[in-house]
């Protein structure tokens, strides 16, 4: 393989974090739609045109996430079992969310009553909310570090309880989540509907992106002065066979900025980051709905990208036992895995981009109260 | 050391959870293709009738669907809440299919499936096969992939310990690929999820048989079910036989267990049709022996002999010596890197590594274990014989039944009868069930068979857990235990539901009246 090693752990860091926005972009808008049924619809029908904006599309949206976990595990296997297990109950709740959401929409429309249609409603709601917080929760849990050790044998132990996971910083990073993903969905659902939804989703998109850009300043505020941060101080090895013991680490208040004060250029993230929701605002006022949605998009990927910006080279630091923090050069699989990896992604990624936009083209335009009145046997 | 209370809720857990994921899968994978086969009938004939079979198991397949997609995503992160250090410790192998399975299959069957049920106004007839078609292929290479991972669990090949990462790497991925035991695995699997598809047409059409409605409809389904499903069930139980020719191979314990052949017979061994399996006295009662047949099935020979569980654990014994001192290396190699005559200590008996981790149940450094620790954990490597030994018959006896129910009526549907014989059609009807039964317990057979093992040889599953509280693992387990059970009765309703309510004929009528072989229709209906 032509490429060394250290370069192909940052290519895969590269790819990890195109992945997670993939996900947080592709399937963050059903996520927000979801979250926003309740709010934006309020008739049966209208319900049902809310949930047929994203009905033919969620589920190929939603691999994005399962290929995110299949490319962490292939990847970056030690981030897959520390994280995973370290987050045990939040990542299982979140996960019987995420089972809600297939057997929602598909259930749904199955029945016409109004106690079973409004149980699945409920679901569909918990199956948007509940991920988008449990996400947002564990990456503000990054930011502030996991308390877990390695032994000798790179067994992994934790020294925390669920509730330790809600941190007011971490509280704050998952609400910054939701209102990230609720605006999202908004502007996807003005964009994809007309009447009376179109006009709801417009004031939800006003207010998630206003309430996005709050909780994004006080964010990176805390970032850049609350004290958070770690350092590797010696002994990383970026070429080197991944170990995470072989490092020494600090706590360093500050250190997440150190990153752009070494590449200047990095600064455009997090400049692009508030301007997506500050835009949503502008275009959904001025109702340019595609530059409202191309903007939330735009946010959505920055706001991801400060996480890993402010981070890197770390993934998941320790608190408890600096050295043990994961970080790019010694969290990941072998040179080979990386290399197969990479071709794959590289011959099919392409492929799936391809299929998902035609299957886009074909569902192009907006879901009305008509359509869904005319199609009650094969629409949602 | 993790607490055995952990250890069997967490296996509880993933036993729950994959073996209830896998009531949806096999009918997914064989309804799929049933659909695909009748979607190009109807594309090549025009005949209107058969798009109606398509969107009528098309609705049924959608329901399941669902569930085998919300079933499923806990299936993807399970290994990292539950399985932490088998992660690590085979994360650079055993994660490879898993991401390829999401890039190559998931992507296709997901992405396609909202068109399969949105598309049929917006697309061409001949571009919804084409999405009709990528559904099922989507859906089969999955069953590859995750295969492939499972088949490397129980023939771990193309893989290396490497003592300064503490984990498996990969040496070729070709080997990983191309791995034997998954090729056999593979068609064997999807087999049984086609003999399911096959099985549930038919029943499903000959409740509509047997109370007389929609007839023709059933009539159809039902001959496309028998053709379908004879072809099906002779391919699971002849590549079921190649599984078991791989596993005498691979996995001689497995074979002995579910064999419960306790000393290895004169070549050719003679086949336990039915014994007594006693696992605390190591022997079987009275057993029924069919001269010679073990020994063609497993050996595909008539010298070879198959070794019995008395051998396979003395060999096992050996092995453990064996990497007693490859252990204590490893020790050295982690203290100090650069001990180059502990690395070459290491190398020597690496192959043997994993067996002396079976000796961590008993003590904490295995390098000091003492002989009757040693017997013992030997003996640790058999598994639950009697259990093994009556779900590979239950499996096996069903296979059978499945290729004489199909071949009879793929012989009545040649003689155009299938309608008439109302006994046929009720015992097609009660068999229902069976294919789901024979599944899980080819599961049961092939994982419980594995055990100790996580990986055959490698890593034992004690070892493999995660340190999280058994407590947390107590409390998801109750919730999916009740959450999955409240989906499975809505899941079930829905079917009955839909099924009774069977298909509809409108279309069927508003197009017989118009031109047929358009390319859009104006309105939709199921």
């Amino acid at each position: 393989m032509p490429i060394d090693f250290a370069t192909l752990k940052v290519i895969w860091w590269l790819l990890l974090g195109t992945l997670l926005i993939a996900f947080a972009v592709m399937d963050g808008f059903d996520l927000g739609v979801g979250m926003l049924l309740p709010v934006v619809a309020r008739t049966d029908s209208e319900r049902r045109v809310v949930i047929n904006t994203v009905g033919p599309v969620w589920e190929g949206n939603q691999v994005w996430l399962i290929l995110g976990g299949g490319a962490i595990f292939a990847a970056w296997p030690a981030l897959y079992a520390a994280s995973f297990s370290g987050f045990y109950l939040a990542m299982l709740l979140a996960l019987a969310a995420l089972i809600l959401r297939p057997v929602g929409f598909k259930f749904r429309s199955k029945m016409p009553g109004t106690a079973w249609r409004s149980t699945w409603d409920w679901a569909l709601f918990v199956g948007g909310l509940v991920p988008s917080l449990v996400f947002g929760v564990a990456m503000g849990n990054l930011l502030l570090g996991v308390p877990f050790r390695y032994d000798w044998e790179m067994r992994a132990t934790y020294g925390f309880g669920v509730f330790d996971l809600f941190a007011p910083f971490a509280v704050l990073a998952g609400l910054a989540s939701v209102a990230m993903l609720a605006s999202h969905g908004a502007t996807y659902l003005v964009t994809k509907t007309d009447g009376a939804v179109a006009a709801r989703a417009r004031t939800a998109a006003r207010l998630a992106s206003l309430g996005w850009l709050v909780l994004l300043a006080i964010a990176g505020l805390w970032l850049a002065r609350g004290g958070l941060g770690y350092a590797i101080t010696a002994g990383a090895d970026p070429g080197g066979a991944p170990n995470p013991l072989a490092k020494s680490v600090v706590r360093a208040g500050g250190a997440w900025l150190a990153n752009y004060g070494r590449w200047p250029a990095l600064w455009l993230v997090p400049a692009l980051a508030p301007l997506g929701p500050l835009l949503v605002m502008v275009f959904t006022a001025a109702r340019r709905e595609r530059l409202a949605f191309l903007s939330s998009a735009i946010g959505v990927a920055a706001t991801i990208g400060c996480v890993g910006a402010s981070l890197f080279p770390f993934l998941m630091p320790s608190s408890s036992d600096l050295a043990s923090g994961l970080t790019v050069w010694d969290a990941s699989s072998s040179r080979r895995t990386l290399g197969i990896m990479l071709i794959a992604v590289c011959v099919l990624l392409p492929i799936v981009i391809a299929y998902t936009a035609f299957v886009y083209r074909v569902m192009r335009g907006r879901v009305t109260v008509a359509y869904v009145e005319s199609n009650a046997d094969t629409a949602y | 050391m993790t607490s055995d209370s952990l250890l069997d809720l967490s296996r509880l857990q993933f036993a729950m959870t994959a073996m209830y994921h896998f009531l949806f899968v096999p009918l997914t994978l064989g309804l799929s293709i049933l659909l695909a086969i009748m979607e190009s009938v109807y594309v090549m004939t025009g005949r209107p009738v058969w798009r109606d079979m398509t969107r009528f198991w098309g609705t049924l397949f959608g329901i399941n669907f669902a569930m085998g997609v919300a079933t499923g995503i806990t299936m993807e992160f399970q290994f990292g809440t539950n399985w932490a250090y088998y992660s690590h410790y085979v994360g650079d192998i055993f994660g490879v299919p898993l991401a390829l399975e999401g890039l190559m299959a998931f992507f296709l069957e997901a992405t396609f499936v909202g068109l399969f049920f949105f598309g049929w106004d917006r697309l061409s007839k001949l571009q919804h096969l084409v999405v009709t078609w990528l559904v099922a292929i989507g859906s089969n290479l999955s069953a590859l992939w995750i295969l492939i991972a499972n088949a490397w669990m129980q023939n771990p090949t193309g893989a290396k310990f490497n003592p300064d990462t503490m984990r498996m790497e990969l040496q070729s991925i070709f080997d990983v690929i191309f791995n034997p035991t998954a090729q056999s695995k593979f068609v064997h699997t999807v087999s049984a999820g086609y003999v399911t598809g096959a099985l549930f047409v038919l029943a499903v059409s000959g409740w509509y048989l047997l109370r007389g409605r929609h007839t023709e409809f059933a009539k159809r389904s039902a001959t496309v079910a028998v053709s379908f499903g004879l072809a099906a069930a002779l391919s699971v139980v002849v590549l079921g036989d190649e599984s078991g020719y791989m596993a005498t191979q691979q996995q001689k314990m497995k074979i002995a267990a579910m064999e419960s052949m306790w000393h290895t017979e004169p070549a050719p061994a003679p086949f336990v049709l039915f014994g007594l399996p006693d696992q605390a006295a190591r022997r079987t009662d009275a057993e029924i022996k069919v001269p010679w047949l073990l020994g063609l099935i497993a050996t595909r020979s008539l010298d070879t002999p198959v070794p019995g569980i008395y051998e396979l654990v003395a060999s096992a014994r050996q092995r453990i010596v064996d990497g007693m001192p490859a252990y204590a290396a490893l020790l050295r190699v982690r203290s100090d890197p650069r001990d180059a005559a502990a690395r070459a200590a290491l190398q020597s008996h690496v192959g043997d590594l994993g067996y002396a981790l079976l000796l961590r149940r008993y003590l904490a450094d295995p390098s000091a274990a003492s002989p009757e620790q040693i017997t013992q954990a030997a003996w640790d490597t058999v598994p639950s014989v009697a259990s093994l030994f009556w779900t590979f018959r239950i499996m096996v006896g069903l296979g059978l039944f499945f290729i004489a129910l199909f071949a009879y009526g793929f012989w009545l549907a040649a003689r155009r009868q299938i309608a008439e014989r109302r006994a046929f059609l009720r015992v097609a009807l009660c068999a229902l069930p069976l294919p789901w039964i024979a599944a899980e317990l080819g599961w049961f057979v092939a994982e419980h068979g594995r055990q100790p093992w996580a990986i055959e040889g490698v890593l034992p599953t004690f070892l493999a857990v995660s340190p999280v509280p058994a407590s947390s693992v107590a409390l998801s387990l109750a919730g999916f235990v009740l959450f999955y059970t409240v989906l499975a009765i809505v899941d079930a309703y829905l079917l009955v539901k839909y099924i009774r309510l069977g298909p509809r004929r409108r279309d069927t009528a508003a197009e017989t009246a118009a031109p047929s072989g358009l390319a859009t229709r104006p309105s939709a209906g199921s």
